[in-house]
């Protein structure tokens, strides 16, 4: 009987949750510094460090990267022009210390990179070429694989676990308001395990499939984000109590349609324009409209959600499909060589670059223009805003509310935390970055690893200072508790799988594809998905909400047959945590700061003079919720 | 279905102790029937289309087919990869193919050594706001501060 698994107990120091692009950050950092201080790290990933995470399948561009120094071909950028770069993109409310913090020390981590063997594109001067202002490009295919590689190396094999799917982090028997360990179970055989720390970086990365994807057949997967990250980053933090912030901002990626191939490199490198379907470029013919969200309508470069914005306004008025101006875009590119050889050679360079990015990042895109004959170069494509996802690494910004570094937070932020040690939240001794950090959007790749490395070391820091003498406890008693409970999806399908013909219809349970498709029902209809063109209000919020307490109910019958399912099990109850803390950080937020992201009906406009986090919090023991408003301080102007 | 396996050409990782598709796919959808000793795509409506384990097959016994809910028929897009560069056979459904080679990286495979000829850590440097290899790495002077 699979829950009888065999026990496995690791005690370390610091354990690193999660090897995508911030935890394998973690793992360099944190092996650094653990040398000197005779700490223990250990890093769980539930998939192989090579591919995991959102950067599987590779990048065609570093998104963020200052050069300070001067190494880019152009823009020598301060880590203060980062953080207004940044908060503007999210509509003037993030938190400057934390972006500041990311912004100064994201330079070293690039250098590394390419000191590891990462291809970047070179000028003739030997400079990074740039993307656009921020960003650099690169010939990415194996970016995580070359990354994973410096983690394994500064981390040691034996300290890391592949293959481990994490569903619980544990508090403390004295003090509830501080983590001890986590638990997780093998997806490969019956081992479950238990790890004892001190200090833990939950670095799980973001949440889709929350939402209903646009499609539902063999192409359910396709999501832009990557469909393996499902929410355990804030379930995790939220179920220990962690304070959360930004909840609402979800990220509506505007893609090419279908396939959801990146635009950035046809919109900043290529200087491609999007047009509706009679040719009219709406970013300008829509600039009125935009005007009722000033002062960021007239900000460069215009915020994200305000160019999802006139998109939207495009296809409610019928002017769809939008298109992707690519002809025109090569066509000037190449015209720009006058020598007829040459302009032969730079087309075909141009050619080639456009299909880099697509085989770089989003393979699918390159098989759906060869399914359709489409060359770039002779016919526009189809762009389309995809269905909500959170990533708070990227132009979203859900997360836990964290520390930032003591030479930049505001005094004002710290009696929120029970001890102040940079990017830990406050639940003592847990950790956060990457997608996890709320308020701290455009870290990207790049910057995903330095905040690993940030939370790493402070990390390290409280293990070794707060921590001399602590010994997580974890009774024999609560381990056994956490065993039955993690395999009880077995449990329940041993129990009713012979009370009908087919295991797929019982009345006694629900397995976990179909508990995510009514997730994903509930809040793609209540909470603003796609179908309803992004639009919610309050009363839509709360009978969303009440859905999701029977749907809270169900997940206590949920069943699975394989360790496969026991995982597919956990993450979509790890997504439901997701929802419901979206549902209410959409209900605490009283005016419309995001449009194209998501609307409020009932308050469709930008409240700036009430500007505010409005951060919530589950209370593990009442089990109720509560709203927690932060004020919004500027540090740069 | 996303993912495929040609059972001509897969082998099932005879070999090997765990198969390299299983191995490596992030969202754990490689599986071996046992039986036929063939992997298989478990979950296809899962698939991201990564392409993972197509580049890490030993045998090229996987491809993608496009997801049907909307690609047409009759396209490929297959890559083989080395270990410095990536060769792309992108093939049209009109017929047309398109062939494309790029780099994947600039040292040996296994040749990192993250720390090698870098200062070590001090004990009681752990309390400034210096990450590893700072400042000389960030090629500025001083970390920046407000
Ligand atoms: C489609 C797309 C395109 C992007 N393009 C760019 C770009 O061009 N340039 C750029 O710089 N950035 C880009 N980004 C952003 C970049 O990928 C992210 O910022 C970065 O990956 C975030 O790092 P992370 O560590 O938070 O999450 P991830 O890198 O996704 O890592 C999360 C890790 O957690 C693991 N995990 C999840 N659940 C569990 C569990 N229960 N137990 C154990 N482990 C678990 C996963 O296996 C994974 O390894 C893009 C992102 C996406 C989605
Ligand atoms: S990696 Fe290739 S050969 Fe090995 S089991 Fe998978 S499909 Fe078969
Ligand atoms: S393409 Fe990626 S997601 Fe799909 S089966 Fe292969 S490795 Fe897994």
């Amino acid at each position: 009987m699979a829950y009888e698994a065999e026990i496995k107990i690791v005690e370390t120091d610091v354990l690193i949750l999660g090897g995508g692009m911030s935890g394998c950050g973690a793992a360099v950092e944190a092996a650094y510094w653990a040398k000197p201080l005779g700490l223990k790290v250990t890093l769980v990933d539930k998939a192989a460090l090579d591919r995991a995470g959102a950067v599987a399948m590779g990048l065609s561009a570093i998104n963020t990267y200052l050069g300070m120094s001067g190494r880019g071909t152009y823009g020598q950028w301060t880590p203060a022009d980062f953080v207004r770069y940044a908060r503007t993109d999210l509509m003037g409310l993030l938190r400057d210390d934390l972006i500041f913090d990311v912004g100064r020390h994201v330079d070293g981590t690039v250098h590394l990179f390419e000191e590891w063997g990462l291809p970047m594109w070179k000028d003739e001067n030997g400079k990074y070429i740039r993307e656009g202002p921020w960003q650099i490009m690169i010939n990415g295919e194996s970016y995580k694989v070359i990354v994973a590689e410096a983690a394994k190396n500064a981390l040691g094999l034996e300290n890391i676990y592949e293959r481990v799917c994490i569903s619980h982090l544990i508090p403390d028997p004295n003090d509830a308001n501080r983590v001890c360990g986590a638990v997780g179970f093998s997806v490969r055989e019956d081992k479950f395990y238990v790890f004892k720390a001190k200090a833990i970086i939950c670095a799980m990365g973001g949440a889709v499939h929350v939402f209903r994807p646009r499609s539902q057949g063999e192409g359910l997967g396709r999501s832009w984000y990557a469909p393996w990250n499902a929410g355990t980053t804030y379930a995790l933090m939220m179920q220990m109590g962690a304070e959360m912030t930004q909840m609402d901002v979800r990220f509506i990626p505007a893609r090419y349609k279908d396939a959801y191939g990146p635009v950035g490199a046809w919109f900043l490198l290529f200087k491609s324009k999007a047009t509706n379907a009679f040719g009219e470029e709406y970013m300008v013919t829509r600039k009125e409209e935009l005007s009722k969200f000033e002062p960021y309508a007239s900000m460069k470069p215009l915020p994200t959600c305000l160019r999802n914005h006139a998109m939207m306004i495009e296809i409610k008025e019928g002017k769809a499909p939008i298109l992707m101006r690519t002809p025109e875009a090569i066509a000037a590119l190449a015209e720009s060589v006058p020598d007829e050889k040459e302009r032969a050679k730079k087309f075909k360079e141009l050619e080639a670059e456009a299909w880099e990015d697509f085989l770089d990042m989003t393979i699918s895109q390159a098989i759906l223009w060869a399914a359709e004959n489409i060359e770039p170069e002779k016919e526009p494509s189809e762009i389309m805003p995809s269905e909500p996802v959170f990533i708070g690494s990227h132009s979203g910004s859900a997360g836990a509310w964290v520390c930032g570094p003591s030479d930049l937070m505001p005094a004002e932020y710290k009696d929120a935390f029970p001890a102040q040690y940079n990017r830990m939240t406050t639940v003592l001794g847990l950790f956060t970055c990457g997608d996890g950090a709320g308020a701290s959007s455009h870290k990207f790749s790049s910057g995903s690893f330095t905040e690993g490395r940030i939370a790493a070391k402070a990390a390290c820091r409280f293990a070794s200072e707060v921590c001399a003498d602590y010994k997580p406890e974890i009774s024999e008693d609560q381990v056994m508790k956490y065993r039955e409970e993690v395999y009880k999806p077995f449990a329940i399908f041993e129990q009713f799988k012979g009370a009908t013909t087919d295991p797929d219809i019982n009345p006694n349970y629900i397995r976990p594809h179909m508990f995510m498709f009514r997730l994903q029902k509930i809040m793609d209809e209540y909470a603003g998905g796609w179908a309803n063109g992004y639009v919610t209000s309050d009363k839509m919020l709360e009978r969303g909400l009440l859905k999701i307490q029977f749907l809270k109910e169900d997940s206590e019958k949920l069943a699975a047959e394989t360790l496969h399912e026991l995982q597919r099990a956990w993450e979509n109850v790890h997504r439901m945590w997701m929802a419901e803390a979206h549902l209410r950080g959409l209900l605490a937020k009283k005016e419309t700061r995001y449009p194209g992201y998501y609307y409020k009906a009932d308050y469709p406009d930008l409240d700036e003079a009430n500007k505010k986090f409005t951060n919530v919090r589950f209370n593990p023991q009442s089990g109720e919720w509560e709203v927690i408003e932060r004020p919004f301080i500027a540090l740069v102007d | 279905m996303p993912s495929f396996v040609n059972p001509e050409k897969c082998d099932g990782c005879k070999a090997l102790d765990k198969t390299a598709c299983q191995y490596i796919c992030p969202n754990d959808l490689m599986v071996l029937d046992k039986e036929i000793e063939k992997a298989y795509n478990q979950e296809p409506d899962m698939c991201w289309e990564c392409y993972s384990c197509v580049k890490i097959c030993p045998q090229q016994a996987i491809e993608v087919s496009g997801y049907k809910d909307f690609v047409p028929l009759g396209a490929s897009v297959i890559p083989m990869r080395g270990t410095d560069a990536i060769m792309w056979t992108v093939k049209f459904r009109n017929g047309m193919v398109k062939r494309f080679k790029f780099p994947i990286r600039t040292t040996p495979e296994g040749s990192i050594r993250v720390f090698e000829g870098k200062p070590d850590a001090k004990a009681e440097d752990i309390t400034n706001e210096l990450l590893f290899g700072e400042p000389d790495i960030l090629e500025v002077e001083q970390l920046p501060t407000l």
